[in-house]
């Protein structure tokens, strides 16, 4: 029978337990040397379908900042945070901006709003 | 030169300046000023995009930009503060003079009835660690290439190594990786990181960022700008093992390797300082050894949560509108808190025991090393007052204890913090 045994280091709470899972055709059959249920849970959930929230800039025109920094509105799969970080390397928005506005609606297709995490006010003409 | 009066002036438009005006007005101060000498308020969370921020406070995970503008929109509709923007305090006085200047006003001097010092904390920098080498461009501190990065809109370099594994160090790895630099490697002198697991683990194993632990850097190369450094193994009492040097080319060093409260307007009015903290002697009213003149946030001690800088803010505000209004202060005896047996630092470092009703008072303590199943005991005069267990306990993890006006009655002499051994 394969068996791949993988270490997963729980990040739930200080204790940080390093706990073993073993997988066996793509699945989760056991884990080992976690504390609490929520750590087998989370163990389960990184090996699984590890998610990740998003925070990064984008360019930003006429404000009082050139960037704006920006974050998705909920978690979203780990081995997309990096395509869709230089995604938004791309984008740029217009000052004025409001906390919460939407910056870049479903984001590669992954259904996760990226939203703009501060306001910001449109730059004094001098 | 211009004049102005305040109940209360606070130092300091971030997270313990905010809440501490916040807290003053609710208090009954009606004339509030925050000085802050950047050109908005918030202070360093406005380049700490990253979330986590705010669990405690406002039971949610916020960006470090969202949670100063929770704030800064209550501020902004609070017509008992006044903020100036821009405006740096060049002097500060025993008798709560403040001379402030900016490029609009010019010079201004304040008189405050109390004063809160809310300054934050600096970076140390390649000084502080003595690193040997030439002095080129692209070595610079962690949180200033943040501010580049975030803020700014600058790259600071390409091919970046990380000194240092403190959680600024590890967030800025993960940032600059998705801002497509190339994050060589980060080097830690001790045999463990100083961040939290949870950054070790997102900010460095999710991009394959190889943390060499027992490492320092011994020297830096480049004339014009940085073209690598050598790196070396340390021994058990962090020096550099003779022959494990090696050398890393790289465009960019980022320092993450502490912080330290900002105190040079304590120091300028002889307010006592802790030397364990490097912030002022405070009570746990916050205000120092200066009636007076308070103190909140990093600038006391460094912490890792903001929710407990916000808390520490509004216990400074609240104080300080009491003082500002000409509530005379009772009489009262003056315990020093002492930190014991595995205990590194306590705030507040002395409590006041009122003759008449006791408030109750937080112990923000930090350890001296990783231990599990430890049990804390606060003692006065050989009477333990609380004994609180915790499955486990980190230096980089503040610890909070909570003493109630029952336990502040039972105090006799000096408070001993410890772990019970």
């Amino acid at each position: 029978m394969e068996q791949e045994k993988r270490a997963v280091r729980c990040i739930v709470c200080p204790l940080s337990c390093l706990g073993e899972v073993t997988i066996e055709k793509g699945e989760v059959v056991a884990i080992k040397n976690m504390t609490c249920r929520r750590g087998e849970d989370y163990a389960r959930e990184e090996i699984v379908a590890p998610k990740r929230m998003l925070t990064t800039t984008v360019r930003i025109t006429g404000g009082e900042l050139p960037l704006l920094p920006v974050v998705s509105d909920r978690v979203l799969p780990k081995d997309k945070v990096m395509a869709c970080a230089r995604y938004l390397a791309d984008i740029v928005v217009r000052a004025p901006i409001k906390e919460g506005d939407v910056v870049c609606a479903d984001i590669l297709g992954l259904g996760v709003n990226i939203v703009a995490s501060r306001s910001l006010a449109a730059a004094n003409p001098r | 030169m211009n004049e102005k009066q305040y109940d209360v002036v606070i130092i300091g438009g971030g997270p313990a300046g905010l809440a501490a005006g916040l807290s003053a007005s609710q208090h009954g101060a009606k004339h509030i000023l925050v000085v802050e000498r950047d050109r908005e308020l918030g202070g360093i969370l406005q380049q700490c995009i990253h979330n986590g921020f705010g669990l405690h406070r406002f039971d949610t995970e916020l960006t470090g930009p969202g949670y100063a503008e929770r704030y800064i929109n209550m501020v902004k509709a609070n017509p008992s503060i006044d903020v100036l923007l821009d405006t740096m305090v060049v002097d500060l006085a025993p008798d709560k003079t403040v001379i402030v200047i900016n490029s609009v006003d010019g010079m201004q001097k304040i008189i405050g009835k109390a004063i809160v010092l809310a300054m934050g904390c600096r970076e140390r920098t390649r000084g502080a660690i003595r690193i040997p080498g030439t002095r080129p461009a692209g070595v610079l501190t962690a949180g200033a290439a943040q501010r580049m990065v975030n803020m700014e809109g600058y790259i600071p370099g390409q091919q970046v190594v990380i000194f240092g594994s403190g959680d600024i160090g590890l967030i800025m790895a993960r940032r600059m990786t998705l801002e497509g630099a190339k994050v060589l490697a980060v080097f830690e002198i001790m045999p463990h990181s100083s961040g939290l697991t949870r950054n070790v683990v997102q900010c460095l194993e999710d991009y394959d960022i190889p943390l060499h632990l027992s490492h320092t850097v011994t020297a830096i190369h480049g004339t014009e700008r940085i073209t690598g450094i050598t790196y070396a193994e340390v021994d058990e009492n962090l020096r550099p093992i003779v022959g494990t040097d090696k050398y890393m080319d790289c465009d960019c060093l980022l320092l993450s390797v502490g912080l330290i409260p900002e105190n040079e307007l304590s120091r300028d009015i002889g307010l006592c300082m802790d030397p364990l903290t490097g912030g002022p002697v405070v009570n746990q009213e916050r205000e120092t050894s200066l009636p007076g003149f308070f103190a909140a946030g990093n600038v006391v001690h460094v912490h890792d949560l903001v929710d407990f800088v916000s808390e520490e803010g509004e216990i400074a505000g609240h104080f300080a509108a009491r003082l500002a209004q000409g509530e005379k202060s009772l009489s009262a005896q003056i315990y020093s808190v002492v930190p014991g047996h595995g205990v590194r630092t306590v705030v507040p470092q002395k409590i006041k025991v009122l003759a008449g009703e006791q408030g109750a008072a937080k112990l923000y303590l930090r350890v001296t090393e990783t231990q599990r199943k430890i049990t804390l005991s606060v003692s006065s005069g050989g009477q333990t007052l609380l004994e609180k267990r915790f499955p486990v306990a980190k230096p980089g993890e503040m610890i909070v204890l909570d003493l109630q006006a029952a336990h502040l009655d039972k105090i006799v002499g000096d408070i001993i913090v410890e772990i019970k051994r």
